[in-house]
């Protein structure tokens, strides 16, 4: 057994109101750089829907992810190392940026410099940030939001393949939900497998995967390894870019920016342990529809003195291995057992995690009269909503429908349960028994999702206080020491603090030599000896 | 030309030792302040269908040409005389193997530069580095197919007996002018651009030759990294959106 930690997300859908905050904010703190225009570390997307980029989930267009061989093993389904490196001239599975959508702003300049006679109202065409030529708008990041064109488009969702002509008739009134999206930070990252230059990869420490951007080449294949397409090429850079899970406020123990600021308080950020050793052997597992429960297994329980023992002799520090026993991410994953991956079939072993939603079957029961607070009813329609049912499997079980089931019967049964003790009536235990639980978890995960406080949706523990003087996002250093503080150059203080782009912080090599010991010529005027050049004299040296 | 004037000196002598120079110190020099340059800045995003027929063409024509140039220029005559290969059949092999790689070379180069042209985003993201290096690029490549279309193939130049003994002389700084000053006319553009394009190399995209990620082959496919103590914080190659 090999413990380490891992950072993780849960994300409780039924919440979701598709207000796009997250993404907003997302934007303004990482990518509103010229170059990452179309870049949306976090977007969200209707389902059902083709998501961002279109179809992103059909993996027999894009081969992202993994695949089992013939032998039983692990392959990357966009093909091993050799392919890759004859593939380096041209990618065949790259999207373009018409899968994306053009970037593009407005010339606003029209509407204050027109004449004042001008017979014509001014307007402000869009004009594009690409070629800087005027465009016409036909797609963008979310332009099937709320089901805007999904009559059109409907066949071009990939998790609809199978039972799109049952679910034409009902699906637009019954049945719609968001679904927020960043990087997976995945145990067994295909990005990170892909990258032929070793660019890509994973911190020992909270498992967030991050791009070295001076080690970046722009050799394109994360692109394609990514099955969530969740890399991002800057094409103003040539780098990749990607979702940093807000690492500079993760080492301070606060939560990303999209989890700060979502309106709905839908997001839960928490540190599991999980067993390193068997992370291979349960990616591997044969039947895609046993992965989940194979990935749920991998996590280990936090309170197991074993587990502990192993936790430190790897070398996890204590107050981190107690921030795992109080993880609610864990508990939503192992106690409670109501978050679920994200196709777990792509056998990435993603780490943000989904509660599916159970309110469209909630709005169902209600919408035909009957008490949409019953078990027994949200039960019985949970059993009739096949079709809801089997397309949330597609996405979050690789077609399990028990497994799917029993997360909305325990939500289900959560809702009947309390509705009992909020209006003052006796409990039912049989509720919470008919799902598994007992009436004191129940109540216990009822808090967790509905009431739960910053300090419980959010167990960070700070990067360890031992290296974190080390560690140059802290900031515990005093920032007029750093190259690029005040009084060394004109940058701004928070390019001094580390802060200035994804894999900052994380992307020099600890033999680069010591600040003070570089000699920068481009900066020297020709007069005299460059400072740094030579060693200081030593009084009384030869 | 004069072998003895000061231009055949400059040329043949000076010129190139600098050149080596700068083709050198710059790529130790771009190595050190701008690693986060260095990249094949692709333009496979906006374009990708001329680029799949193009950039493949390019690439393998190039790498072929390459190692062509290295056998010619480097091994010398009496080396292949010795293993009982004829003049004839070394000809005929480098005849035939060299036009194989000069028509994906350059016909890949030509759709490049078509692609680069006429699709609006990839030449917006065309610098004024990226131009110089094709220019220099495409004079190398069309003086070299000039060279050895007009004095190898239709002429009876040999430049195993004048070319390449310069070359191998120059390396092993014993350098001298006769023999390129009597090489002719498109052999002496050919070098001449190619110096050009050496000295321009370590500040264009071609840095992107030096990062072949040989090393992908034999490391493990998931890569760990340790919060290392990282110091510095220089200026990185961020700009702002331009609204």
């Amino acid at each position: 057994m090999r413990v380490m930690a891992q950072m993780s997300m849960v994300m409780n859908l039924d919440k979701c109101i598709g207000c796009h905050t997250c993404s907003v904010t997302c934007k303004q703190a990482w990518t509103n750089r010229s170059g990452t225009e179309y870049i949306w570390f976090n977007n969200v997307e209707t389902r059902p829907g083709q998501g961002y980029p279109r179809g992103y989930e059909d993996q027999s267009t894009w081969k992202g992810g993994w695949e089992l061989g013939r032998n039983g093993r692990l392959k990357l389904k966009a093909g091993g190392r050799l392919t890759k490196l004859m593939q380096l001239f041209s990618n065949p599975r790259l999207p373009g940026i018409e899968d994306y959508y053009e970037p593009w702003t407005y010339e606003y300049d029209q509407l204050l410099s027109a004449p004042a006679q001008q017979q014509n109202i001014p307007t402000a065409p869009p004009k594009s940030l690409i070629t800087g030529e005027r465009v016409q708008i036909q797609w963008s990041g979310n332009w099937d939001d709320d089901l805007g064109g999904t009559y059109q488009h409907k066949d071009k969702d990939p998790m609809l393949k199978g039972i799109e002509d049952k679910v034409q008739f009902e699906f637009d009134q019954t049945f719609m939900f968001y679904l927020p999206r960043i990087c997976e930070h995945c145990l067994n990252p295909t990005c990170v497998a892909s990258c032929p230059s070793g660019a890509i990869y994973k911190r020992e420490e909270d498992g967030i995967v991050l791009v070295d951007q001076d080690g970046c080449r722009g050799w394109r294949m994360c692109i394609t390894g990514c099955p969530y397409k969740k890399i991002y090429f800057n094409h103003r850079t040539g780098k990749a870019e990607k979702c940093t899970f807000c690492y500079p406020r993760i080492e301070q123990g606060e939560p990303t920016v999209c989890a700060e600021t979502c309106v709905g308080r839908l997001r839960y950020i928490g540190l599991v342990l999980y067993d390193a050793d068997r992370v291979t052997e349960a990616a591997s597992t044969t039947d895609e529809q046993d992965l989940y429960a194979a990935q749920r297994d991998i996590i280990l329980d936090p309170h197991d003195p074993e587990v502990i023992a192993g936790a430190r002799a790897a070398g996890i520090p204590h107050d981190w291995i107690r921030a795992a026993q109080k993880s609610p991410t864990y508990r939503l994953i192992k106690d409670y057992e109501v978050a679920l991956p994200l196709h777990p079939e792509y056998r990435t072993m993603p780490m943000v995690w989904y509660i599916p939603p159970l309110s469209p079957v909630v709005d169902v029961v209600r919408d035909t009269g009957y008490d949409a607070e019953d078990a027994e009813n949200l039960f019985a329609a949970i059993d009739a909503l096949r079709i809801p049912i089997e397309y949330l499997a597609n996405l979050f079980t690789a077609g399990n429908v028990p497994a799917v089931e029993r997360v909305l019967y325990r939500m289900a049964a959560m809702r009947s349960y309390m509705r009992d003790v909020n209006l003052g009536g006796e409990p039912r235990e049989g509720i919470a028994h008919a799902v598994g639980m007992d009436g004191e978890s129940m109540e216990e995960m009822y808090r967790l999702l509905a009431i739960a406080k910053y300090e419980d949706r959010y167990v960070i523990p700070v990067g360890h206080h031992e290296s974190a003087h080390d560690l140059e996002s802290t900031g515990t250093d005093c920032p007029l020491n750093a190259p690029g503080g005040p009084g060394m150059s004109m940058a701004p203080p928070e390019e001094s603090m580390g802060m200035a782009g994804p894999g900052y912080g994380t992307s020099r090599r600890a033999t680069d030599p010591p600040s003070g010991v570089t000699v920068n010529l481009l900066n020297w005027d020709g007069r005299g000896r460059p400072s740094g050049m030579f060693p200081a004299p030593q009084p009384g040296g030869a | 030309m004069n072998p003895d004037s000061v231009a055949a000196i400059l040329l043949w002598i000076v010129v190139p030792y600098m050149v080596l120079a700068v083709f050198v110190l710059g790529h130790v020099w771009r190595f050190r302040t701008d690693r986060f340059g260095w990249t094949t800045r692709s333009s496979q995003i906006y374009e990708s269908r001329l680029l799949a027929i193009g950039s493949p063409m390019f690439h393998f024509g190039i790498i072929g040409i390459f190692v062509g140039h290295v056998v010619g220029l480097g091994i010398p005559k009496s080396w292949t005389t010795a293993i009982g290969i004829s003049d004839h059949v070394y000809h005929l092999m480098a005849v035939t193997i060299g036009l194989a790689a000069a028509v994906a070379c350059v016909g890949g180069l030509l759709i490049l530069l078509y692609r680069r042209r006429t699709n609006a985003r990839v030449f917006g993201a065309t610098t004024g580095g990226d131009k110089l290096m094709y220019l220099l690029l495409s004079l190398t490549i069309l003086f070299g197919v000039l060279a050895t279309l007009v004095h190898s193939t239709i002429g009876h130049y040999d430049y195993r007996e004048g070319v390449s003994i310069w070359f191998r002389n120059f390396w092993t700084l014993r350098p001298s002018t006769e023999l390129m000053a009597a090489a002719p006319i498109f052999f002496q553009l050919h070098i001449l651009s190619a110096l050009a394009l050496f000295a321009a190399w370590p500040f264009t995209r071609l840095v992107h030759v030096f990062a072949a990620p040989v090393g992908y082959l034999t490391r493990p496919y998931i890569v760990y990294r340790s919060k290392d103590p990282r110091r510095e914080a220089e200026r990185r190659g961020w700009e702002k959106v331009k609204f």
